[in-house]
Order: structure tokens, then C-alpha cells, then sequence
């Protein structure tokens, strides 16, 4: 244990995703000794994140309006919407460039054990987005594993219900450069569910 | 397969130990608890990723250490493969394959090992989570990738018994007074219970797509492995009555008693009828907040003739029924894959009279590699006579043929 200010803030890194007791040690030891106009513009940096961005109120992505960059960009596509689970992956498909809708982001995925279902994600909010019609496609992209399957497996059944034209769900499955013969069941399973036809 | 050379750091009661093995019979001699147990547990752990002795990783680091290090160089077919893991408790481990970082589950297959040890007892009078763990891990060594099938299911059956647990107040027929959880906005009742049993049909689907392939691939298992072992269980108990396996499910009666006289149906029969099976009991899981049907219930009857081993068989019967399941494993492995796992027998001819000992050597002997401890050398018979380590204090040494 240390004098309080430094134990304070080993502690406050310490509770940080990904952080454990050692390195949270080694980070406050670090800022200890750093340029205290470095350490400022860290301060600074935190303490306006929290001030200036808050969550789209449309798609529920990060964002320093009301409304996101994509939700007020009039050239996306109104009639697509890209379903994920948490702002990062907007990130990632964006870098893609592969798709000019707009996204709507859960916050989350389906997950019993951690007390999440489908009241605690922005499910009734994308309802509400679909309402008018406006749009006929809606993409699922929650994550390949069990609990972002189950998410999607509950969306789609959900889509289809209120009438949605197309709902379809990113494939997954083989890794690029992978070995089919290394594949576990599983994986191999999901390719297969994944098939598509070939164009001739 | 053959391990040339078995190295572990900070592992149990080693702060570092070196053993270096050749094909055929190895014996590891010491008294009680000097940490020969310890080094054949390393081995198996390379092997399957998880202890004969302890669930958790905790136990395997020594006390004061932070991780441990087991480290194996396999020869098969004339080549090398260093097989590398980093246990540390609490955290996933770290692996290596050669050189390269892997995913601890690519070791699996790299390594193929069948141990007997003491704890084989447990696979006769203990509770069907002890033989369902057998057929599971035979499934592995047979086809590592069947690692991931079972570890998805796990997670299911978590997820699943995690909903119905927490939807019990709304779905429960007993239920009066409806409990919300703190936080979540207030919902009529009637909706909280639709959206609870719509969450639970997608769980039902989860549980049957994966459980369906579990189950088919341990019947294919149980199949394959039944004549290994009524052949086994009749050498090492020189021709006593036969010893049986039959797959004991969970699934809807009519189901269970054709899969309970050999019948293997094919995965997507399998995969209705886990749905249908649910939707029986349905009522029943909701009142209990369990997950009461699926491969995870299920158990393998043992049988001597007509009767169930458990409960009914002597203490030497049970025993040679438990060898008689591992030397099935290690025969179907080696006929499957053309190539002999290798072999551990942790402290069992102290277990076993003259008669069944001189057998089971018999029966094993010519194994590619044999690795055997015991506190008593005597206990070993002369047939499995090889190099011999003397395991003091957490240190090993070789015995030279003279003052053995
Ligand atoms: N995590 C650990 N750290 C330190 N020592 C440990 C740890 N786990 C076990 N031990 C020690 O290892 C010893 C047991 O070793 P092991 O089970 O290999 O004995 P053994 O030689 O097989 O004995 P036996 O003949 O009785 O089977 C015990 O003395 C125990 O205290
Ligand atoms: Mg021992
Ligand atoms: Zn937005």
C-alpha cells in the first residue's frame, strides 16, 4: 500500500478493463514521473470525453451531437441499417467502406449469466426506427460467437415478425487464409449455415 | 507417439525439473509425496489441457510461484514437435507449438496420452459426470476439435440454466408475486414473460444444434469403444463375465431406451428430438430453474452381465472395470490413428493382486512408451522391468542398474 494520492489512483486504473494490480502500479509510477503538461492533457482529454460525447439518439453510437456524423450524413442510405453490438464495431465496418447505410448499435449482446436480455439492449428503439418503412433492409452484425448468435437469432425472429423486407446476417465462419481440415465443428458448422451460391 | 524429453518450472512441487525418456518402459520410484504423481499429472496436462487430481489450475502452481511451465518434445514419425504450456491461474493459459504462439487448444493432439491412476475408481462408483468426462475426453483425443464443440456447449447449458433461473418469477406457474429486477423498467408481467420464453426458444435451439452433435459423436464413441472393452475387462479379469457399456440419456423415453440398446441416429433426428424433449419438460425446468435435458445429463450405464456395476460390483470388479476402460481407450486410439498414444499408469499395481498386475503388464507391454510410478518398486512387475528415476523431494534422478 502506498500514500494515499498514489494509492488512489493505482486503485482508479486498477478498476479499468484489461488492467490488473501490476499494471496499474506501473502506469501511476509512470504518470508519477511524466511531464506534467502530458499529464494534463490527459486530465483534459478525460474529463471532456466524459463532458462533450455522449450517445447518437438515433443509432445509440458515440457521438458529440444529438445526432452521430453517419445519422446527419444525408448521402447514407435511408433504406439499410447495419445492426452491431458496440460502437467499435461501427468502426471497424466503416473502415471497410463496404456499406453506406446507417447502423444501430445494442450496447450489448443477449447473455443470461451477465443479466442481459433483450429489454436491457436498444431492441425496441430499432423497432421504432423501423416503424414507418422506410427501411427494407436491415443487416445483422452482432459478434460470430454464442452469445452474438443468439442476439441475432432473437432479432431475426423479431424482424420478421414486424415484416421487415430483407433481414440478413453477416457470414461467418472459415478464416481467410485458414486450413478447412483445422476447422472445429462449430466454425465449420456456422460456414455451412453461411453458404452462398457462386456466381457462374 | 514417444516423449523425449519432459521439462516442468514451478509446477506443483517443482521449483524446476528436467526428465529426459526414451521409448518403452520408464519407471518413477520414491516414497509417498515426493512429487512423482506430479510429474506424470504435467504430462497429462500437455496431453488434454486439464488434471486427472484438481478441476481448477490453482493447485498445479507451486505455492509462492505466479504460473507454471510444462514443456514436451513428442516424437512421431521420426519428427519433433516441442509442445509448450503456461499455466497461470485465473487467466487463460499461454501455448506454444514449436516456436510458434498458438491457441492452447491447437496443442491438442500434439500430445496423446491414457493414464490410469488411482482416481480411475471414481469412473465406476462415481457420479455420471466422472464417465461423462471420460467419453468427452476420449472424443478429444480421438478429434481434437470436438475441444470446441464441448466447450460451446458448456456455455450454452450456462447460458440456458442463467435465463431459466432468472425468468423463474415470471414464467413459474407458482409464482404470484411477480419480482423485477432492480433497474430494468417496468414491464407488465404478461410481456415479461413472453419476451423470457421467446428468449428461452432461442437458447432451445442453441442447446439442440450443439447438443445434437455432442451426443451423436458419443454414441459413435460409446459404439466403437464397446467391443475394446468387453475384450479388455475379459483379459485383465481372466474371463470373468462380460462388461457392458450402454449410453443412458436424457432425452424422451422412447429415445433414451433406443439409444440405450446401441442405436445411433443420425444429427438432425437427434436434433428434434432434444427439441422435443425440452418441450416436455419444459414446466419442469421452469418450476426448478434448471436445464434438465441434453448431453449434460446423461450418464453411460456399466454393466457386469445383467447387472450395473455401480452398486453391485466387488471392489476388485469395479477396479478392473476402470482398467478395463482406459486400456479400451488406449486401443481404439491406437487403432484409429495408427499410432500408440502413450501410456501413464500412476500408482495402480498397488491397487491390484498378482494375478490382474502380471496381466495388465502383459497387456501393455508393448506400448511404444510406458511411463509407470510407484512407492514400492516391488509393486511393479518384472515384465514392465526398464530405466528407472528415483523421485526424491521434488528432484529426479536416474537409478543405474546396479544400485537400484
Ligand atoms: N502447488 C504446490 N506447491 C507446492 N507443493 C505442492 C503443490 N501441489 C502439491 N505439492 C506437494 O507435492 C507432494 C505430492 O506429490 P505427488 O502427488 O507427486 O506425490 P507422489 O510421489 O505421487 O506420492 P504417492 O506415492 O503418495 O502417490 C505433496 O507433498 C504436496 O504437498
Ligand atoms: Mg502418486
Ligand atoms: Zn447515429
Amino acid at each position: 500500500m502506498y500514500e494515499g494520492a498514489v494509492q488512489d489512483l493505482i486503485d482508479e486504473l486498477g478498476r479499468l478493463p484489461g488492467v490488473g494490480p501490476k499494471s496499474a502500479q506501473r502506469i501511476a509510477f509512470h504518470l508519477l514521473q511524466a511531464d506534467p503538461a502530458d499529464v494534463e492533457r490527459l486530465a483534459h482529454a478525460l474529463t471532456e470525453v466524459k463532458a462533450r460525447v455522449r450517445f447518437c439518439e438515433v443509432c445509440f453510437n458515440v457521438s458529440e451531437a444529438e445526432r452521430c456524423r453517419i445519422c446527419s450524413d444525408d448521402r447514407r442510405d435511408r433504406t439499410a441499417i447495419c445492426v452491431v453490438e458496440e460502437p467499435k464495431d461501427v468502426v471497424a465496418i466503416e473502415r471497410t467502406r463496404e456499406f453506406r447505410g446507417r447502423y444501430h448499435v445494442l450496447g450489448g449482446a443477449i447473455s443470461p449469466i451477465d443479466g442481459i436480455g433483450p429489454q436491457d439492449l436498444k431492441v425496441r428503439e430499432l423497432l421504432t426506427r423501423l416503424a414507418d418503412g422506410t427501411v427494407t433492409e436491415v443487416i445483422i452484425a452482432t459478434d460470430p460467437n454464442l452469445e452474438g448468435e443468439a442476439t441475432a437469432s432473437y432479432l431475426s425472429r423479431m424482424l420478421r415478425d414486424v415484416g421487415v423486407q430483407r433481414v440478413t446476417r453477416l457470414a461467418s465462419g472459415l478464416p481467410v487464409g485458414g486450413d478447412l481440415e483445422y476447422a472445429d465443428e462449430v466454425t465449420l458448422g456456422r460456414a455451412f449455415e453461411g453458404r452462398r451460391l457462386l456466381d457462374a | 507417439m514417444h516423449v523425449r524429453h519432459l521439462s516442468v518450472a514451478d509446477f506443483r512441487s517443482y521449483t524446476s525439473a528436467e526428465l529426459p525418456l526414451e521409448p518403452g518402459v520408464t519407471t518413477l520410484v520414491g516414497l509417498n509425496g515426493q512429487g512423482k504423481t506430479n510429474l506424470v499429472e504435467a504430462l497429462g496436462y500437455l496431453a488434454s489441457l486439464s488434471s486427472h487430481r484438481v478441476a481448477t489450475d490453482a493447485p498445479l502452481v507451486r505455492a509462492g510461484a505466479e504460473r507454471a511451465v510444462v514443456r514436451g518434445a513428442v516424437m512421431q514419425d521420426g519428427r519433433e514437435t516441442m509442445v509448450e504450456l503456461e499455466i497461470t491461474p485465473g487467466r487463460a493459459n499461454r501455448a506454444r507449438l514449436g516456436r510458434s504462439p498458438v491457441r492452447p487448444r491447437d496443442v491438442l493432439g500434439s500430445l496423446r496420452t491414457v493414464l490410469f491412476a488411482p482416481e480411475d475408481l471414481a469412473l465406476v462408483k462415481g457420479d455420471p459426470g466422472e464417465r461423462r468426462r471420460f467419453l468427452d475426453d476420449l472424443l478429444v483425443a480421438r478429434q481434437p476439435r470436438w475441444a470446441g464443440v464441448r466447450q460451446e456447449y458448456d456455455r450454452i447449458v450456462k447460458q440456458r440454466s442463467a435465463l431459466l433461473k432468472s425468468a423463474q418469477p415470471y414464467l413459474s406457474r407458482r409464482a404470484r408475486v411477480r419480482r423485477p429486477r432492480p433497474g430494468a423498467e417496468a414491464l407488465d408481467p404478461a410481456s415479461e414473460a413472453a419476451s423470457a420464453l421467446h428468449t428461452l426458444g432461442i437458447w432451445d435451439a442453441q442447446l439442440a444444434g450443439v447438443g445434437s452433435s455432442l451426443l451423436y459423436a458419443r454414441l459413435r464413441l460409446l459404439r466403437d469403444l464397446g467391443p475394446y472393452l468387453a475384450k479388455a475387462y475379459d483379459e485383465v479379469s481372466n474371463g470373468q463375465s462380460d462388461a457392458r457399456v450402454s449410453y443412458r440419456s436424457s432425452l424422451r423415453e422412447g429415445t433414451a431406451a433406443r439409444l440405450a440398446a446401441g442405436e445411433v441416429p443420425e444429427i438432425p433426428e437427434l436434433h428434434e428430438e432434444i427439441l422435443a424433449s425440452l418441450a416436455a419438460v419444459r414446466d419442469q425446468e421452469v418450476e426448478r430453474g434448471q436445464c434438465l435435458v441434453g448431453p449434460h445429463r446423461d450418464d453411460v450405464l456399466l454393466s457386469l452381465g445383467e447387472l450395473p456395476a455401480k452398486g453391485y460390483a466387488s471392489h476388485g470388479e469395479s477396479w478392473s472395470f476402470a482398467l478395463g476402460l482406459r486400456l479400451a481407450a488406449f486401443q481404439l486410439l491406437r487403432t484409429d490413428l495408427g499410432d500408440d498414444p502413450v501410456l501413464v499408469l500412476d500408482d495402480v499395481f498397488a491397487e491390484l493382486d498378482v494375478g490382474r498386475r502380471e496381466r495388465l503388464a502383459a497387456m501393455v507391454g508393448d506400448a511404444e512408451q510406458v511411463l509407470v510410478t510407484a512407492a514400492v518398486p516391488e509393486d511393479v512387475p518384472a515384465a514392465l522391468a526398464g530405466r528407472t528415476f528415483r523421485v526424491t523431494l521434488g528432484s529426479v534422478e536416474e537409478v543405474v542398474a546396479d544400485d537400484a
